[in-house]
């Protein structure tokens, strides 16, 4: 058979590979822009969520533009990045945690004994979403991630401008079980988180969720919160996550740079 | 397969007389992953119809110029590019979905149906009715799909298409959810039971032992 000539095995080889990749090339190419786009609105919207604006109105951007200043803070010292010191990599609005966590230059390992969150290593800056409601500051939205039982989950937590309550608490990101740690999206839970405290009165980190209900006469209630039935692992996944990123690896130099302000 | 068979039966057969998954046992990998929710199930079906009606489009048009000796890789070019070709599509169109679907997507390439339809029926015949056998045999799949999505959903989540249909305890109605449901085995289950009802009706499916 002519078919079986190895002149035209390898023809037919290679035809086939230019077509198909011209094809490939093609569709990733013109449907980039719109993936990136996808991305960033989710990410936009995830922001205002958990702000407690409005995110599915049709110019969610604008409100955005209007309410959320984001900055740039260095982790360790819990300084801002001024704004003429953003590079390509390091800008709020193509920061990317996952790449700059694996970056040599932006990123760190965490020593094993310290990384109760499971996520190995971390950037060393993070981007935080100040939000502005008529005119006044209101609460930080800080972005959190660690391991759940099966996936990396990715969150954002909004703390009032207190630096003590919690206003809010969603994930934009996780591959758990659906219906069982998936609940960690449900609003009927994240509503439980909202009011509170983060921290106690000597600013260390008491946010817990704990495994079932919180009664409300509990003298605990005020900083703990009902864990998600079935979900053991990734209740505790969000719990270590939330204390890591409240402790002096996440976010507590930064916050304590601004307590330290407010007294002032 | 000797006579010819007319549009209609190489469209409508693989539904339950030769259904891909209840009587070839292809596919079951992901019919147990993304069945959890009707709107996963929903677009997966829909991807995995598209990908093997190409697929077999694509490998008919060129089935008398390619060599057996690489006819197989020929064949996984087209479906990797077809199925890459759709993830790119769902994740610039179905953003929400797409995020669910996560490597999903990916792995129809390895979805045995695909493979196994071009393999047993695109090669030996022509573009426009291996397009049909595989529309048809995508059908197949997504009846099998939709229904256990349908059982899953409903009595795992209270849900269809995410609209609350038994208020479920936790958002203060009355029905509690079977967690059961919701993980993965619970569609071997379904998918034994799709296969008794299917072979209760069709007795001639059942396997002489």
């Amino acid at each position: 058979m002519s078919s079986d000539s190895v002149k035209k095995t390898i023809g037919v080889a290679l035809g086939v590979c230019a077509v198909a990749s011209i094809f490939v090339s093609t569709a990733a190419v013109e449907l980039k822009p719109i993936q990136v786009a996808n991305k960033k609105a989710d990410m936009v919207r995830n922001i205002l969520d958990v702000g407690g604006f409005d995110s599915e109105s049709p110019d969610f951007s604008k409100v955005y533009e209007e309410h959320i200043k984001p900055e740039i803070i260095n982790l360790k010292t819990g300084e801002v990045i001024p704004e003429e010191k953003y590079t390509k990599e390091l800008n709020p609005d193509d920061f990317d945690i996952k790449s700059l966590a694996d970056s040599k230059t932006y990123g760190e390992a965490i020593p094993p004994n310290e990384d109760i969150a499971g996520i190995k290593r971390m950037p060393k800056y993070m981007v935080v979403y100040k939000v502005i409601k008529d005119g006044k500051l209101s609460e930080y939205i800080l972005p959190i991630y660690g391991k759940g039982l099966w996936s990396t989950m990715y969150g954002l937590l909004a703390l009032d401008k207190d630096l003590h309550t919690v206003k809010g608490l969603t994930f934009y990101d996780q591959g758990e079980t659906p219906g069982l740690g998936g609940e960690v999206e449900n609003p009927k839970w994240r509503a439980l988180w909202v009011g509170k405290q983060a921290y106690d009165s000597t600013g260390r980190p008491i946010l817990q969720v704990i495994k079932g209900k919180v009664s409300a006469n509990d003298p605990r209630a005020k900083y703990t919160i009902d864990g998600l039935s079935g979900a053991t692992l990734t209740t505790r996944g969000v719990n270590n996550l939330v204390h890591f990123w409240l402790g002096k690896n996440g976010y507590l130099p930064y916050l304590e740079n601004l307590r330290g302000k407010k007294h002032e | 397969m000797s006579k010819k068979l007319s549009y209609k039966e190489i469209l409508f057969d693989p539904v339950f007389k030769n259904n891909p998954i209840a009587l070839q046992i292809l596919g079951i990998c992901s019919a147990l992953a993304v069945t959890s929710k009707m709107e996963t199930a929903v677009v997966m079906a829909l991807a995995v119809t598209l990908v093997t009606a190409f697929s077999n489009f694509f490998v008919s048009l060129i089935r008398k110029h390619v060599p057996s000796s690489i006819r197989i890789l020929v064949e996984m070019t087209i479906i990797a590019s077809l199925v890459i070709i759709a993830d790119q599509l769902i994740r610039a169109f179905a953003f929400e979905i797409s995020k669910q679907l996560s490597v999903y997507v990916g792995l129809i390439i390895t979805n045995c149906i695909v493979m196994g339809r071009a393999e047993a029926y695109a090669l030996k015949n022509p573009p426009v009715e291996s397009f049909l056998d595989g529309i048809g045999n995508g059908l197949g799949y997504s009846f099998i799909l939709l229904t256990v999505g349908f059982f899953r959903e409903l009595f795992g989540s209270g849900t269809l298409f995410g609209i609350s249909i038994l208020p479920t305890v936790s958002s203060g109605g009355w029905y509690t959810t079977n967690g059961l449901l919701l993980m993965p085995p619970s569609a071997f289950f379904l998918i034994g039971l799709l296969i008794w009802v299917i072979r209760t009706l069709k007795p001639e499916q059942r396997e002489s032992d």
